[in-house]
């Protein structure tokens, strides 16, 4: 209880003081997230449009292979990744191991398909109605795809709340890539166990009460943005 | 709301993705820790054994090294396994590390050029301070045996390919015992595979026994006490290595050379040699400027 009291102690303190090292680490791990998250983004709507409005081969096994990548252990994304970046790796030569751009890559791989499951299950909420009046009505086919991602997106936002969560939360595959380099890689979940290992509990677990803060802001924010415009499109 | 929506995520989009291209650009612009942007700078790959940053040696010598150079050094803390590891993917330009066979067969694989021994300590058998199994003041290798033969008290091992890993497996056959015969030989031995701090603290936890570099210990020491601290067998030779550039073309071998100058500096000895001593009433390392440590 000791370490649980004087780390919340703790915790205050840095937040309050601007503690130039932590607020680095929080800064640090806030934008490799945003970016695996916005990169996400960017490749999961059309990719997700393309795969619901299209019928082929495989598509059931497609989506039950995305479900399964759900649960994909971060460790192996972080293998992954290492082994291709490593500098006698097949993307040696750009110099991206150890870097936090090479940590974007992980993240974005790791969220990829819970990301893309999320926002095809989000379409199929859609009324199929939405898609056929919008064609009648001559959109082409990108406007048609856009104003069904306009339709789903409270679910699609949720989507991205998670994706967020599940890439700033990760620990694996940031230690690996990264290789946890003070001032450079290291993030607030690979900074917790580089100071558990360290045994400085206190500080370590400062740094988790802050990972949560930041992750409670940013679904607060998605929250109220969600609840105002509920309220502007459906008022009561 | 709508456009305010789209706006936002387009800003923050295009905003993460150029901090990434910042940042995937090799060399560029760094910010030290108060948020200040630095001039363009070199950066060096080091890889360390994770005693000597436990125990916050690189915490002191990062920020001399840095000024001295005038490159950015950095450190990725790891066992010496996983640190051989990135010395063979060519990830790394120079390893400071603990583990006399495994460097000798690193630099033999063409890996590593020579192996420079910068500071010294011993290893010692921590326990319970009552002592259960009764080996203190035993040799290193009876004190194994005893704990072998009883299988009444747990022995945390670090179990990680460390250096202090190989030293124990040593000390097994020192004793001769087969150490595979040891890992299966029940559940008092416990394979932790974790650093030698958690594996203190868990050794604290169940009432067990470890072995330890001594600095890590005097680090975290919990309620665990130093039982064994003699024999030539539990000598701790940290060396610096720089890597190959015949097996790695893109190895830094301009800084990697001027590290090993660095540490085997007076300077650097000489607080090597004092490193601990106003905190713990006793340095943890002692200085051997370049040359094998005998006793």
């Amino acid at each position: 209880m000791n370490d649980l009291w004087g780390a919340f102690e703790q915790a205050i303190r840095l937040i309050v003081s601007r503690d130039p090292e932590v607020m680095n680490i929080a800064w640090r791990s806030l934008w490799i997230a945003a970016a695996s998250t916005a990169i996400c983004v960017a490749i999961c709507l059309p990719l997700g449009s393309l795969i619901h409005f299209n019928k082929f081969r495989g598509k059931h096994l497609l989506l039950s292979l995305l479900q399964t990548l759900f649960s994909m252990p971060t460790v192996v994304v972080g293998l992954f990744v290492y082994v291709m970046v490593s500098n006698s790796g097949p993307l040696g030569m750009m110099g991206l191991v150890f870097t936090p751009a090479a940590m974007v890559i992980g993240q974005t791989l790791l969220i990829i398909p819970m990301m893309l499951g999320l926002v095809i299950s989000s379409f199929s909420g859609v009324d199929k109605a939405v898609m056929e009046t919008a064609t009648s009505l001559g959109a082409n086919r990108l406007q048609a795809y856009t104003i069904n991602i306009k339709e789903a997106k409270f679910p699609i936002m949720t989507a991205v709340a998670m994706g967020f969560g599940r890439a700033i939360s990760e620990v694996g595959a940031s230690m690996i890539i990264g290789g946890n380099i003070k001032g450079y890689t290291m993030t607030l979940t690979t900074g917790i166990s580089q100071y558990v290992s360290m045994g400085l509990i206190e500080q370590a677990f400062a740094l988790g009460i802050i990972l949560l803060l930041m992750a409670l802001l940013i679904n607060i924010a998605i929250y109220l943005l969600q609840k105002r415009r509920q309220y502007v499109w459906f008022p009561s | 709301m709508k456009k305010f929506a789209f706006y936002l995520l387009t800003i923050v989009m295009i905003a993460s993705i150029s901090v990434t291209c910042f940042a995937c650009s090799g060399s560029t612009d760094t910010e030290d820790q108060s948020g200040n942007v630095l001039p363009k700078q070199t950066r060096i790959r080091l890889a360390t054994t994770t005693s000597l940053y436990d125990t916050g040696l690189w915490s002191l010598l990062e920020p001399m090294y840095e000024e001295e150079y005038g490159v950015e050094l950095d450190i990725l803390y790891a066992g010496s396994g996983i640190a051989f590891e990135y010395g063979r993917n060519c990830d790394i330009s120079v390893l400071t590390i603990h583990s006399k066979a495994d460097e000798l067969k690193f630099i033999e694989d063409g890996y590593g050029m020579e192996r420079i021994p910068f500071a010294y300590n011993h290893f010692v058998i921590v326990g319970p301070a009552d002592d259960p199994a009764g080996i203190a003041g035993m040799s290193p290798q009876e004190a194994f045996a005893t704990l072998a033969e009883q299988k009444s008290s747990p022995f945390i091992s670090r179990g990680d390919n460390s250096g202090t890993h190989s030293k124990e497996k040593a000390i097994w056959a020192a004793a001769g015992y087969n150490y595979s015969d040891i890992t299966s030989s029940g559940s008092w031995y416990v394979s932790a595979g974790k650093g030698m701090a958690p594996t203190l603290m868990h050794a604290g936890e169940v009432g067990g026994y470890t072995l330890s570099d001594i600095g890590t210990f005097l680090a975290n020491q919990g309620n665990l006490k130093i039982l064994v601290d003699s024999g030539s067998i539990m000598l701790n030779v940290y060396s610096v290595i720089a890597i190959n550039p015949t097996a790695c073309p893109n190895t830094d071998s301009t800084n990697a050379a001027n590290m090993v100058e660095f540490l085997t500096s007076d300077e650097v000895q000489a607080l090597i040699d004092n490193y601990g001593m106003s905190q713990y009433g006793q340095s943890l390392f002692s200085a051997c400027f370049g040359n094998e440590p005998t006793e």
